[in-house]
């Protein structure tokens, strides 16, 4: 980015480079929701639908994940896919793949945890009608994931606040290497150990912003959806 | 089938946003936050891609981070600045050769108050004792970085071992080098930074240069290739390329000729 | 496999020491509608979720057509207050049939004639959640329909609707037992039983107090509870 111009003139400006942030700010947070969401719908739903042994145990330990510190998980992460890692073959260290594993790997637990909540309550309302159409387990599970899918909603909104604005993760399985793995967080965390405390609050004000407009159009869609669906 | 759709959907859209791994040539370089918050890397990587077209990924660490980043086979090249561990570095074996490349300088930077009483001294020793004497409160880095490093091997020069005794107006903060200097600002504190940090560096108000120019503070930058036996994914004719550039005629021009507020920043002095 | 006779064979259920049903046998075949009643509390929801499978005995045991596993195959449920899919009208009657095993090619068929016959054609494309009560049984209606019943079960489904949606669905549960459809349903409203009953089973206590004729009911009870209970009294246990 120049120097000498305040957040405001960047975005005003359509300036490239900021642009390419905020591109894969979004692409990274998306992508990890994405992959958040393949793991964690799933097996939030099936917690809520299976008694099996260990349940309760497991319950406890997702609710617990839900808060695990990004940095945490930046290592795990890192320890992982580092060329001395396991899955250092991959060479996916530094790369915005290791950013979407990382974020996917923090907002998992809080997807299934709010998913089970979600899909617990429908299915107390849907047991009976679902027996009586005799549907196979797995089947209700698809049933109760589809018809809950305008609180699911929310739980995936809450996935990916918490990726877009988490900074330890990313900083550490991306390397904050410019035009490659600088998303927001790590830009303004950079921007700031730099001392430009304006630029750094300005994207502040930016993320702040996109995370406002995602949940806005988030928001806009369930009162459709609502209006739609009943 | 919607599973394996979605699936589908999301690992094309990794491709996407990984183009490198496809069409470009690329190197990932560890280095240190100073050669970063300067800008330095900002005026060379351009001109060493148009020349190579190489892309040069920068990981901005510490210098004791970056060798361990080297280490553990997740960079190709180093550059960094603290010449014992480096030369520990490739002793290990990690690294192929080290080649200098250019020097900064260290300055000691403290509140324009100045309450030790130091500023325009040229002694950095003298001026490191009078601060512990005086207990004025004083940031360092601690976290093993090249500048870390230098502001150690000071103290042990001027015999006092802060980082040992832990007195309470030595305070270890263990964040990068403008981390620090935001710190010393608002603790009124003094600190040893780089030059091109501390000239690049956006909240200079209330801050200055108390010691300068004390022949102890030069600050000598070395590069190595990662070395290909240990690690055999480096790319090492990418990797190496970019080693040569460095030391080379036009390299070292390049370097000499990054400047802020017309202030040269680095020193390049690669072996001829 | 088929689902009748429906037989319980000494069946109880408790909850903890509560008994709901105590020591009921009774055989229902293929014929005209069975009816249940009784005052409230006394068993006749449990008995209709026995006869469903929803639940197990705690004692004795049911079978349907002289198996006893409480799979539903040919066997329909309509709750009294039916819980409607989060999607349109006909999207409950596709899912309904996709459950019960239809050919995929003959479901959008099949759909819009079912809601023809309960007379939701119209508003096929609505959300089921946004449709009255009286247009919402209807469709749990169609839904059960969608199953192909031999057997289809009622608990209560006009406890809530005004006097017009009630002739509604009594109107398809008729035609539904005309087409041969066994039809075992609890209802409250005794006008409404001698509108649709061929049967009557008389609960109270969580036990099996009559099981007859409509008419035979009606005109001649047997038990002090039956005649009580058809008097309007209330209906303690003696």
């Amino acid at each position: 980015m120049p120097e000498g111009l305040s957040a405001w003139q960047l975005v005003v400006s359509g300036d490239p480079a900021l642009y390419a942030i905020v591109r894969l700010s979004l692409m990274v947070s998306l992508l990890a929701v994405g992959l958040g969401a393949l793991i964690g719908l799933p097996l939030g739903g099936l917690i809520a639908l299976v008694r099996f042994p260990g349940r309760g145990a497991l319950i406890v330990v997702i609710n617990a994940m839900m808060g695990l510190p990004p940095v945490v998980v930046g290592l795990l992460v890192f320890l992982l896919l580092s060329r001395s890692g396991p899955l250092g073959s991959f060479g996916l260290l530094f790369t915005p793949t290791a950013m979407v594993i990382a974020q996917a790997v923090l907002i998992a637990p809080i997807i299934a945890a709010l998913t089970r909540q979600i899909v617990e309550d429908l299915w107390l309302e849907y047991r009976d009608e679902l027996q009586a159409m005799g549907v196979p387990p797995l089947q209700r599970l698809a049933t109760l994931l589809y018809d809950a899918r305008i609180s699911l909603v929310t739980a995936l909104l809450a996935g990916f606040g918490r990726a877009a604005a988490e900074v330890g993760a990313v900083m550490i399985v991306g390397g904050n290497i410019a035009n490659h793995t600088r998303t927001m967080t790590t830009a303004i965390a950079l921007e700031t150990s730099k001392g430009d405390l304006p630029l750094a609050m300005g994207l502040g004000m930016v993320l702040i912003f996109i995370v406002l407009a995602v949940n806005a159009s988030a928001w806009g869609l369930r009162v459709f959806a609502e209006k739609r669906i009943g | 089938m919607a599973l394996f759709r979605t699936i589908a959907a999301a690992a094309f859209s990794l491709a996407l946003i990984q183009p490198s791994l496809a069409q470009e040539k690329s190197i990932v370089v560890a280095s240190t936050t100073s050669t970063q918050d300067s800008g330095l890397f900002n005026h060379l990587l351009p001109l060493f891609k148009a020349k190579s077209g190489i892309e040069v990924k920068v990981i901005a660490q510490g210098t004791g981070q970056a060798l361990d980043t080297a280490r553990r086979g997740d960079a190709d090249v180093v550059f960094v600045h603290a010449k014992s561990a480096e030369e520990k570095f490739l002793a290990e074996g990690f690294g192929v050769k080290r080649f200098d490349v250019m020097y900064n300088d260290f300055v000691l930077i403290g509140p324009a108050a100045d309450p030790a009483g130091i500023a325009g001294g040229k002694d950095i020793v003298a001026a490191l004792k009078t601060v512990s004497a005086k207990q004025a409160p004083f940031v360092s880095r601690g976290d093993k970085s090249g500048t870390h490093v230098a502001e150690l091997a000071l103290w042990k020069e001027a015999s006092l071992d802060p980082a040992g005794a832990k007195p309470g107006w030595y305070r270890e903060i263990g964040q990068g080098m403008g981390a620090a200097l935001n710190t010393a600002k608002a603790m009124g504190a003094y600190v040893l930074s780089d030059r091109g940090t501390w000239l690049s560096f956006k909240g200079k108000e209330g801050l200055a240069i108390v010691v300068e120019g004390d022949a102890r503070l030069f600050n000598q930058y070395g590069v190595m290739l990662v070395n290909p036996d240990r690690h055999k994914h480096v790319k090492a004719k990418e990797g190496q390329a970019f080693v040569d550039y460095l030391i080379s005629a036009e390299g070292q021009r390049d370097i000499a000729a990054y400047r802020i507020e017309g202030q040269q920043l680095f020193f390049p002095n690669a072996a001829k | 496999m088929r689902e009748l006779p429906l037989l319980f064979d000494s069946v109880g259920v408790s909850i903890g020491a509560t008994p709901l049903l105590t020591d009921l046998s009774l055989t229902l075949n293929a014929g005209a509608p069975t009816l249940v009643i009784g005052p409230n509390g006394a068993g006749k929801s449990t008995l209709l979720r026995l006869a469903m499978g929803l639940i197990a005995p705690t004692r004795g045991r049911v079978t349907w057509g002289g198996h006893q596993d409480p799979a539903p195959r040919r066997r329909a449920m309509v709750f009294q207050r039916p819980v409607m899919l989060r999607r349109s009208a006909l999207q409950n009657v596709t899912y309904a049939l996709e459950q019960a095993g239809v050919a995929k090619e003959t479901i959008e068929t099949r759909a819009s004639a079912l809601l023809a016959q309960v007379g939701l054609q119209d508003i096929a494309h609505r959300p089921a959640r946004r449709l009255s009560g009286g247009e919402q049984q209807r469709l749990a209606l169609a839904r059960a329909l969608a199953r192909d019943p031999e057997l289809l079960i009622l608990d209560e489904p006009t406890a809530s609707l005004d006097p017009a949606a009630t002739r509604a669905v009594e109107d398809i549960i008729a035609q539904a037992a005309d087409s041969g459809i066994k039809i075992l349903m609890a209802s409250h409203d005794l006008g409404q039983v001698r509108r649709l009953a061929g049967e009557v089973i008389f609960l109270s206590h969580g036990r099996l107090r009559e099981h007859s004729a409509a008419q035979m009911f009606f005109e001649n009870p047997k038990t002090p509870l039956a005649q009580a209970f058809l008097r309007g009294d209330i209906v303690l246990e003696t």
